[in-house]
Parts: structure tokens; C-alpha cells; sequence
């Protein structure tokens, strides 16, 4: 185990650069998911840190030692494809001592790592079989037991779980989890589900176009997102946007699209009268009288909650709701956001205006 | 329940039997060989009837404008005592072996490097397939000119250089000719090999290789580990037509020397082409070409065990 520095790190592709100096701080033991949209890059870093793509500018330790320039075989690390990699001429056994048999291991040394990572994925009855006889998830667990028998310094999952079925997603995301508790290896997890990433991630780091948007646990980026970036990209269903004014003569609040009025507990100083956009979770909205009529567009119930479309000043927004109200479209209702948990962006940057 | 009777209802109207002629028409099996014919046609006509055709002179002291009679193993015993005939089966084995060998190391290296990343991939993979798409005449007889006794280039390269100052009888000596005509086969050849290996190498996925970089393998390593093994069943296949087309050849040898000098590069094919057509006994030569048939037997066989799914291979592949 150790800890990984990545320090304003650059990586071009000729003269199209794509990481445009990212610096990622990973302690010793952590779980950190890197999450973004695709093409943000967040794959390229990762193979960067394994070393399969050489770094433009800046530095990637491990430990105490810069490896930008170590061989990747030399940087302690093991990797998890997204199509697994295993090799379809070798048995589970030999997928997974293969990095043993390389480094001269002798036999039995070789089969008592292989047996040991076996057991903690329970693979043991499936050491004979060749990866074509197994089902994705049992694959799946091959190619983390491939990372496990090496002990690894850094355990790095390259979207790990996008090749499986929904069920066996959650299932497997539990047990890559529940895997890290137990061996407390330094992980760094690339994916683009934010689910994902808010489940598993002991540090999320949200990236896009090649830079880092905000750093920091699942339940800060979801409570405070830095930008409306973020705030579009971590939650599920996405926050409400809202285009507007501040209006902070008086009592704090918001003008919306069409002179809709929004509630806000403060804002910002010398902000009257500045545009800005004007964000809320889904599930922070509450029917209440003094809230802003909205007319009801779609209703679609999942059991444990409603999700409900409605038009909000000309604007669709979408609600979530765990009581069991009965709405129809058409219905006209009175949503009000709770000011307390209401988010408020810079129009042109994005940036978060409110603490 | 049951027991209120219902009057029996009139059928409505009498279904027709098929015919046998609606099911020939109709009938989903007789259409499949329907759509077999045609092939079945030009199979039986143009490979099948041939062969057997061949099999029966050998049968007989058939010549060219004489009907011949069945004589047994008259012919067969005859070439069991014929000198140039072993000579020609040595020679085709030798040439089978040594080219095939050749071509085998050659391809499989031009389709590793051809596989990597490299300027000018497209042109370079084109230019390779050159030997393979020129008329083997034309490149038989350009190979006659390069080898030629007086006109040879190379000899010429070679006075010129100093290194020697005669010149070098390509074609008229027995070992010369030999390798001449090894490495004109060779030449020919290596393009196939190579091509189809080399889309075999494209069906590795990338990340294997990756893994295996993680895993610490050496380039040696990747291709003795994950390479090789991955690719030996296409192997197995361009293998098997390389010997059967080589153990086959006739118009490159045919074109450069005929089978001289002294037989040295009589091949099975040259030398049945030569005694069925030229020399006009068609039972004879028939007699050779049939003796061929069980090395190719062999050669197929082997193919074919080499060819059997390998376990690895077996069970769905669902990435």
C-alpha cells in the first residue's frame, strides 16, 4: 500500500492536449473514483498512472518515487480492464499466476498465491476453466483476483463493471467494495456512473474536457457541488436549472423564467438584480401554498418514490417525491424548493455563488 | 361436465394432400437443395468426375488418341521401379518442406512487423501483397531472366562487385536450380502467409497485450505467451493450404525449368504433366497424380487435428 501523487499532470495526443494539468492527492488505503463524462479524460490519466501512456508534463508518484519514467511492470500496480484482458488460452490459474510465472516464481509459490486469491473471490472451483466458460461476473472476479495474487501497491479499475448486467452491477460494485475494506489496497477507480462513484468512493473526483471539477467525498459533492458542472452530474435524476435574478432588496430570492418567484434563504452580497442559475434536487422540493404552480406533465411512479415532470415557469423540471400524492397531468400544484438546500450558479462560469 | 353431447360439426372444407410436387416446391429441406444444386453441379463436373476420371487411367495404358484398357496395377508397378519418379517425389517433398518452412518463418515476421504501428502501415501492407498478385508466369519468367545463365543480373551484380568472374549457372546445376526454384516459390508465397496472419494477429485484443505489459512480460514473452498460442489456429490453416499448394505447384517450375536439369527439379505435378501430355501417356501420368493423393491425405489430416477447437476455444464468447 502506499500513497499516489499525481502533480500537474498534461498529456497531448500530437498537439491536441487532453489532461490540461490535473493534480490529484491519494492517500495511503484510499478508494478514489474518477468520474466524468466520456472523453474527459479520466481513462487516459488512469492509464498513465499504469503507465501504459507516457506523461506529457508534470509528475505521478508512487509512494516516494516519481515512476514517470518507470517501466509499468516496475511500478507495483495491477489493473482491471474494462473487457477484462483475461487470456483465452490459459486456464483461471494460470490468468492469475501468469504475473507470478513471469517473475520466476517457483510452482508452488505460484499456486499458493493463486489458491489464496482464489478463496478470497471464491473462485476456487473455477480454477480449471478457461475464460470462455465462465459468466461475466465470474470473469469479472478473475480479473481482480489477476490484480489480488500480485499485492499490489495501487489497484487501478479501468470502468470495471460497464460490460455487466444492471443486477450483477450492484452486486459486484458491493463486492469490489467490501474487497477494498478487507485488503485496504490504495484504489483508483475509473467509471463514468456516478452512481458508481457516490457508492464506492471513499474521494470522488469529478472530471471534464481534461481538468478536475471538484474533489472530495461523495455526500460534499452532492451537498455542496463547486460548480453547476457537478451539480448536473452527481445526483440521479439530474438537479433543476433554473435561469434567472437575484432579487436580495428586501427578502432574499430568486426571479425565475417568466417572473416565477423561488425562494432562497440568503443571497449572495451585491447581488441584486444579477443573472444567475438557480439549482434543486429533485427530491428538495415539497408541495406547499406558497410555492411557485407548476402544471403537471408526466407522472411516473417507481414504487419507493414518484418521479414527476411538471412545467415551472415555462421550464420542465422534475421532482421526486416519496409520498404518494395523486397527480394527473394537467393538475396544477404548488412546488416549493426548500431554501435551505436551493444551490445558485454564476450564469456565464458556472461557479457556486451561495456558501 | 362432459356428458351433453355435441353434435359433430361438417368440416368445412376437405384439406388437400400435398403433393409430391408441392413439396419439392415448398418443402424448406427440399429447398435447401435446391439452393445446393448449382454448386453440387459444378463440383461434381469440374473436381469429382475429373478425379475420379484420373483414378481410372491410372488404371489403364491410356494414350492420347487411343482408348486404353484396364491393366491393374500395371502403372503403379512401373513407377515403383522408376528412379526419376522417386527422384520427383524427393524433390517435392523437399521443396514442400524447405518452402513451406521458409514461408512460415518469413510470413509470420513480416505480419509481426506489419502489425505494429509504423509509417506508411497501409502502403507497406499493399506493397507485400505484390508478389502475390502478379501472374505466376509473368513472375515465373522474370525469375528466368534473374537466374538466367548469361543475362543473370545477379551474376552480373556480383562480377561487377569482384566477388566473382564467372557466371553462375543458376539453372543449369542441380543445387542452384534447386534453390533457385525454392526461393522463386518462396518469394510468391511469403505474401499469403503473411496477410492472413497478419489478420489473425489483428483479432488479438489490444489489451491482452496491455495486461500482459502490466503482468511483466517482455516482448519475447507476449509473443511466446499470448501471441503464439492465440494465433496457431490460423496457423494451423495457412499452413495447410501453403503445403497444399506447394506440394501442388507446377507453373512456376514448369515455366523456369521445365523439371531439368537431370530431373533435379521434377516435380510430382511436372513430371505427370510431363509424361501424360507431352510424352502423350496419359495412363502413366495419371498414375502419378493419383500417387499424390495420399500425402495430401496426410497433409490434410494433420491440418485437421491441428484445426479441432482447442479447449480454450470452446464455450460462448460473450465480450
Amino acid at each position: 500500500m502506499s500513497s499516489v501523487q499525481i502533480r500537474d499532470v498534461r498529456k497531448s495526443f500530437g498537439n491536441f492536449e487532453v489532461l490540461h494539468g490535473v493534480s490529484i492527492p491519494i492517500e495511503d488505503g484510499e478508494f478514489v473514483v474518477l468520474v466524468g463524462p466520456s472523453g474527459c479524460g479520466k481513462s487516459t490519466l488512469l492509464r498513465m498512472l499504469a503507465g501504459l501512456e507516457n506523461i506529457t508534463s508534470g509528475t505521478i508518484s508512487i509512494g516516494d518515487r516519481v515512476v514517470n519514467n518507470v517501466q509499468p511492470k516496475e511500478r507495483d500496480i495491477a489493473m482491471v480492464f474494462q473487457n477484462y484482458a483475461l487470456y483465452p488460452h490459459m486456464t483461471v490459474a494460470d490468468n492469475m499466476g501468469f504475473s507470478l510465472k513471469l517473475r520466476g516464481a517457483k510452482p508452488e509459490e505460484i499456486s499458493t498465491g493463486v489458491k489464496r486469491a482464489a478463496e478470497i473471490l471464491a473462485l476456487t472451483p473455477l480454477l480449471d476453466r478457461y475464460p470462455r466458460q465462465l459468466s461475466g461476473g465470474q470473469r469479472q472476479r478473475v480479473a481482480m483476483g489477476r490484480a489480488i495474487v500480485r499485492d499490489p501497491q495501487v489497484f487501478l479499475f479501468d470502468e470495471p463493471l460497464s460490460n455487466l448486467d444492471a443486477k450483477l452491477r450492484v452486486a459486484m460494485r458491493t463486492e469490489i467494495k467490501e474487497l477494498h475494506q478487507r485488503l485496504k489496497t490504495t484504489t483508483v477507480y475509473v467509471t463514468h456512473d456516478q452512481i458508481e462513484a457516490m457508492t464506492m468512493a471513499d474521494k470522488i473526483v469529478v472530471m471534464h474536457d481534461g481538468i478536475v471539477e471538484q474533489m472530495g467525498t461523495p455526500l460534499e459533492l452532492y451537498d455542496t457541488p463547486a460548480n453547476q458542472f457537478v451539480a448536473g452530474f452527481i445526483g440521479s435524476p439530474a438537479m433543476n436549472f433554473l435561469k434567472g435574478k437575484v432579487k436580495s432588496n428586501g427578502v432574499a430570492g430568486f426571479e425565475g423564467p417568466n417572473g416565477v418567484k423561488l425562494p432562497l434563504k440568503t443571497a449572495p452580497a451585491n447581488s441584486e438584480g444579477q443573472p444567475a442559475v438557480y439549482g434543486v434536487r429533485p427530491e428538495h422540493f415539497t408541495i406547499a401554498d406558497d410555492g411557485a404552480e407548476a402544471e403537471i406533465v408526466v407522472v411516473e411512479p417507481t414504487g419507493s418514490e414518484t418521479q414527476v415532470f411538471a412545467k415551472l415557469g415555462g421550464e420542465q423540471v422534475v421532482a421526486v417525491f416519496r409520498e404518494r400524492h395523486q397527480f394527473s397531468p394537467g393538475d396544477k400544484v404548488r412546488l416549493k424548493p426548500d431554501p435551505a438546500l436551493v444551490h445558485l450558479f454564476d450564469e456565464t462560469t458556472g461557479k457556486r455563488l451561495n456558501g | 361436465m362432459a356428458d351433453i353431447a355435441i353434435a359433430p360439426r361438417r368440416a368445412k372444407t376437405e384439406i388437400r394432400e400435398a403433393s409430391a410436387w408441392d413439396q419439392l416446391k415448398h418443402n424448406r429441406n427440399w429447398l435447401g437443395f435446391w439452393f445446393m444444386v448449382p454448386a453440387l453441379a459444378f463440383l461434381i463436373f469440374f473436381l469429382a468426375y475429373p478425379l475420379g476420371l484420373g483414378i481410372w487411367l491410372s488404371f489403364t495404358d491410356t494414350r492420347i488418341g487411343r482408348v486404353g484398357q484396364y491393366v491393374g496395377t500395371e502403372n503403379y508397378e512401373w513407377l515403383w521401379d522408376d528412379a526419376i519418379f522417386w527422384l520427383s517425389v524427393f524433390n517435392t517433398l523437399l521443396y514442400t518442406f524447405i518452402a513451406s518452412a521458409i514461408k512460415f518463418g518469413i510470413g509470420l515476421y513480416l505480419a509481426l512487423l506489419l502489425n505494429e504501428n509504423m509509417p506508411f502501415k497501409a502502403m507497406l501492407r499493399a506493397l507485400v501483397l505484390i508478389p502475390f498478385i502478379v501472374p505466376t508466369v509473368l513472375s515465373a519468367l522474370a525469375f528466368w531472366w534473374i537466374f538466367d545463365s548469361q543475362f543473370s543480373i545477379i551474376s552480373w551484380s556480383l562480377k561487377q562487385m569482384g566477388l566473382i568472374t564467372e557466371n553462375i549457372n543458376f539453372l543449369g546445376d542441380t543445387t542452384w536450380a534447386r534453390i533457385c526454384v525454392i526461393f522463386a516459390n518462396i518469394w510468391r508465397g511469403v505474401p499469403f502467409v503473411a496477410i492472413t496472419l497478419l489478420a489473425g494477429l489483428q483479432t488479438v485484443q489490444p489489451s491482452l497485450y496491455e495486461a500482459a505489459t502490466l503482468d511483466g512480460a517482455s516482448r519475447w514473452q507476449m509473443f511466446r505467451f499470448i501471441t503464439y498460442p492465440l494465433l496457431t489456429p490460423i496457423i494451423a490453416v495457412v499452413m495447410t493450404f501453403s503445403v497444399l499448394f506447394t506440394f501442388t505447384d507446377f507453373q512456376l517450375i514448369w515455366a523456369m525449368t521445365r523439371g531439368g536439369p537431370v530431373n533435379a527439379t521434377h516435380l510430382m505435378a511436372t513430371l505427370s504433366y510431363q509424361r501424360a501430355i507431352i510424352a502423350g501417356q496419359l495412363g502413366e501420368g495419371a498414375a502419378i497424380s493419383s500417387a499424390m493423393i495420399p500425402f495430401l491425405l496426410a497433409a490434410i489430416m494433420v491440418s485437421w487435428f491441428g484445426l479441432q477447437r482447442r479447449k480454450w476455444q470452446q464455450g460462448e464468447n460473450n465480450d
